[in-house]
């Protein structure tokens, strides 16, 4: 069981969010986050996958995919060099003598404070899995109130792109 | 031109070159069926219930090679529809189904005979439609057709709201095809058919399964010169029959659970498979684990997601089957494989698992036989599900490229009448015989008035036991004769077929059931027999779920003495 971090382009038409997550479903695929927003390309959306499982399971995943209509490309990226960061709202329990103490982790996250009520901080944080994973841990002891994280969304270092859409049409060499 | 969505849609199907439509209307999709007058080159024909005319698109798709198309009105007949599009699925049958919705301000407010169709069946699509505006319905149209018959075929809906029917635009169709996203595979890769061709011409003991794919494909000549030429036997899954003719000196039958022993035996010893537009289901595989356990696979077909899904192949070729023989066949040398031939032969003889058993009472396979027999093979035969299926696949033999019919994947119980009702439709100068039983033949019945209604010339044979057959037979095996709910009771289905005007005979006795086919033949239009067979007979050769594909079960072999095929067996002529 590994995790596999999974990038494809779909297009921008509603349901098909919908279509993808009910074959996750049926074909009993363990996915752990989704991402998804608008893409490079006008009428694309970019979605970031993270699935947990074998290898054979993964390649049923992206195979499945691509055969749906409304995807227009998938990628498995987990063996490629990626750059791969997730945000997260935190809002931890602090009193007046907790605070600073807060802030001092904050500080060495770079994280940021964007929130301050009488009994409780809200942090943002962006950064990889582990760096989020840290800093809640680390503030758990003061007690977490509310935590949304947005799940990974990665890109491949360097100037080439998995998911590149070819402009021009192909010759169609489709004879039935 | 300005025209109304509904013209529109009559206009893209005549473009298409549709030229026969199943259907039942109703208030959503009233307006469409206003205008096909309009357009004489579509026949339609009412059917009696959605599910009817879903299987009779199936049917008229699977004989002719064409894309089917069924309608129905919104709510309850889109729903009627799903059983029918989700067989189509699983046994990759081009099918576009057209239904009516409610008009578009009343979407998504539980509206009168509202449902989300397209919700519904996206599972169970290759595509699906919602129709929001006019304009947009020829590209719809065209998209549809083109998903539904290429790379692996597929249904595809098209959900029509009543106002976009009446909503007036401009008609463009579109010369050419925007959907640059998809594009399935045809030509296999040069190297993958290298690497296949090297394993083929090695190989000791290969043995070829073949698929729907081959039929769906039309590889029916590569097929054969490959076999020829490499001397390859032949075996083929349920969906696979008729796509090699089965009297070839190298056909040896069907695999599976109640495949023939010998076929079975043939893939658990061979060293290499050969695996045509077939997809490892795994009625076909049995115990995967233990899947020709010494064999190297070579998995040729067009869907990429089907390779590698059920077993661990070696050589992967995604391409369609006829693209890729036409290569594949220039690097095969011809070849011998004379031991493993006579090995195969030897088990033919050894399992004789086509042979019928002598009896007083009239048996099921007995019946088969004889419809055989009297067409000469010729017929196109569509099944229902269950041991009639079964006795169907094994005692005919299927020569004609595409004359079997039967609804694997999903094994829908129904499926025979109106399925063969779309064959006949589709191919009026066959004989159809539908060989269904007493169980699914009354779950789609009522498209006996389709067939008197429209003047369909279907031959139908009820193996008529009484039972829910297969079922009892698996608590007879396995729950130790716990017949459960399986008892069945029915009408006289020789006074049903009268009352519907269909005309019919029952045959209870061995010399009765020769005459009652040829009367059956020779009647002009549409006839029923009503076959009463024994009641408790089962269906062998057998591989008992959870075993491997050679722990097969044969027939108890107390009469020795059988209604012996062993003049139909074909015998190597090395």
């Amino acid at each position: 069981m590994t995790k596999h971090t999974i990038v494809a382009l779909v297009e921008d038409k509603p349901g098909v969010l919908n279509h993808m997550a009910s074959l996750f479903r049926r074909r009993g695929f363990n996915i752990e986050s989704i991402a998804v927003g608008h893409s490079e390309v006008p009428h694309l959306s970019r979605m970031t996958l993270v699935v947990n499982g074998a290898t054979t399971m993964v390649e049923q995943v992206r195979k499945q995919l691509d055969k749906l209509v409304d995807v227009v490309k998938v990628s498995d990226i987990t063996g490629d060099k990626v750059i791969a960061r997730e945000l997260a709202l935190i809002k931890v329990k602090a009193t007046s003598s907790t605070r600073s103490e807060i802030m001092q982790i904050v500080d060495i996250f770079r994280a940021n404070i964007v929130d301050v009520a009488p009994h409780s901080v809200t942090i943002e944080v962006t950064g990889d899995e582990e760096k989020i994973n840290s800093l809640f841990n680390l503030l758990r002891s003061f007690g977490i109130k509310e935590i949304a994280r947005t799940g990974r969304i990665a890109m491949t270092r360097g100037g080439s792109s998995p998911l590149l859409v070819e402009k021009k049409p192909p010759k169609s060499r489709e004879k039935r | 031109m300005k025209m109304t969505g509904a013209q529109m849609i009559c206009e893209s199907l005549v473009r298409e070159g549709v030229e026969v439509i199943f259907g039942i209307l109703g208030g959503a999709i009233l307006p469409l069926y206003d205008t096909l007058p309009q357009y004489p080159q579509l026949r339609h024909i009412l059917v009696r219930h959605e599910q009817g005319a879903a299987h009779a698109a199936d049917g008229y798709a699977r004989a002719t090679g064409k894309v089917g198309v069924c309608f129905a009105t919104s709510g309850p007949g889109a729903t009627n529809l799903v059983t029918g599009i989700a067989n189509a699925c699983l046994d990759s049958v081009p099918i576009v189904a057209i239904t009516g919705q409610v008009a578009r301000p009343f979407i998504g407010k539980d509206a009168f005979q509202e449902v989300d169709i397209t919700g519904i069946t996206l599972p169970i699509t290759k595509h699906n439609y919602l129709v929001l505006d006019a304009a947009s319905i020829p590209k719809i149209v065209k998209e549809a057709f083109y998903l539904a018959r290429s790379g692996r075929p597929g249904p595809v809906l098209i959900d029509l709201p009543r106002d976009v029917q009446i909503e007036q635009a401009e008609f463009h169709y579109p010369s050419k095809v925007d959907l640059s996203r998809y594009k399935p595979t045809l030509q296999g890769h040069p190297v993958q058919i290298k690497k296949a061709a090297e394993l083929i011409n090695e190989a000791q003991r290969p043995v070829i399964i073949a698929g729907r794919g081959v039929t769906i494909s039309g590889a029916y000549a590569e097929l054969k010169e490959l076999v020829e030429k490499a001397q390859v036997p032949v075996v083929t899954t349920l969906l696979g029959i008729s796509c090699f003719p089965e009297s070839h000196v190298l056909s040896y039958g069907m695999i599976g659970m109640h495949g023939m022993a010998y076929a079975n035996l043939a893939v658990d010893a061979a060293d290499l498979i050969i695996a045509i537009g077939m997809r490892f289901d795994d009625r076909a595989t049995a115990k995967v684990s233990a899947f020709a356990p010494h064999a190297h696979i070579i998995h040729i077909d067009i869907d990429p997601a089907e390779i590698g899904k059920n077993v661990r192949v070696d050589i992967p070729i995604v391409g369609d089957v006829k693209a890729v023989f036409q290569e594949l066949n220039k690097l095969i040398v011809s070849a011998k494989h004379i031991d493993w031939i006579r090995q195969l032969d030897g088990w033919r003889k050894e399992h004789p698992s086509t042979v019928i058993r002598d009896s007083e009472g009239l048996l099921p396979q007995y019946v088969v036989r004889q419809i055989y027999e009297v067409t000469k093979g010729e017929a196109i035969i569509v099944t229902g599900v269950g041991q009639n299926q079964m006795w169907a696949a094994q005692h005919y033999w299927y020569d004609k490229p595409n004359s079997f019919i039967s609804s694997g994947g999903l094994g829908t119980m129904g499926f025979g009448l109106p399925a063969a009702i779309g064959a006949k439709v589709g191919c009026p100068e066959s004989t159809v015989w539908c060989i269904d039983g007493d169980g699914g033949f009354q779950m789609t019945i009522q498209e006996l008035a389709t067939i008197v209604q429209e003047k369909v010339a279907v031959k139908i044979a009820i193996l008529h036991n009484g039972y829910l057959g297969m079922v009892r037979q698996w608590q007879e095996l396995f729950y130790e004769k716990r017949y459960v709910a399986t008892p069945l009771s029915g009408p006289d289905y020789v006074k049903v077929a009268e009352a519907y005007g269909i005309p019919a005979l029952r045959v209870k006795h061995n010399e009765e059931v020769v005459p009652a086919i040829e009367k059956a033949m020779a009647e002009p239009g549409p006839f029923l027999i009503d076959f009463v067979v024994e009641p408790e007979e089962n269906v062998y050769p057998m591989v008992p779920p959870g075993a491997a594909l050679a722990e097969v079960l044969e027939a108890p072999r107390k009469e020795k003495e059988a209604l012996s095929d062993s003049a139909k067996l074909p015998v190597s002529n090395i």
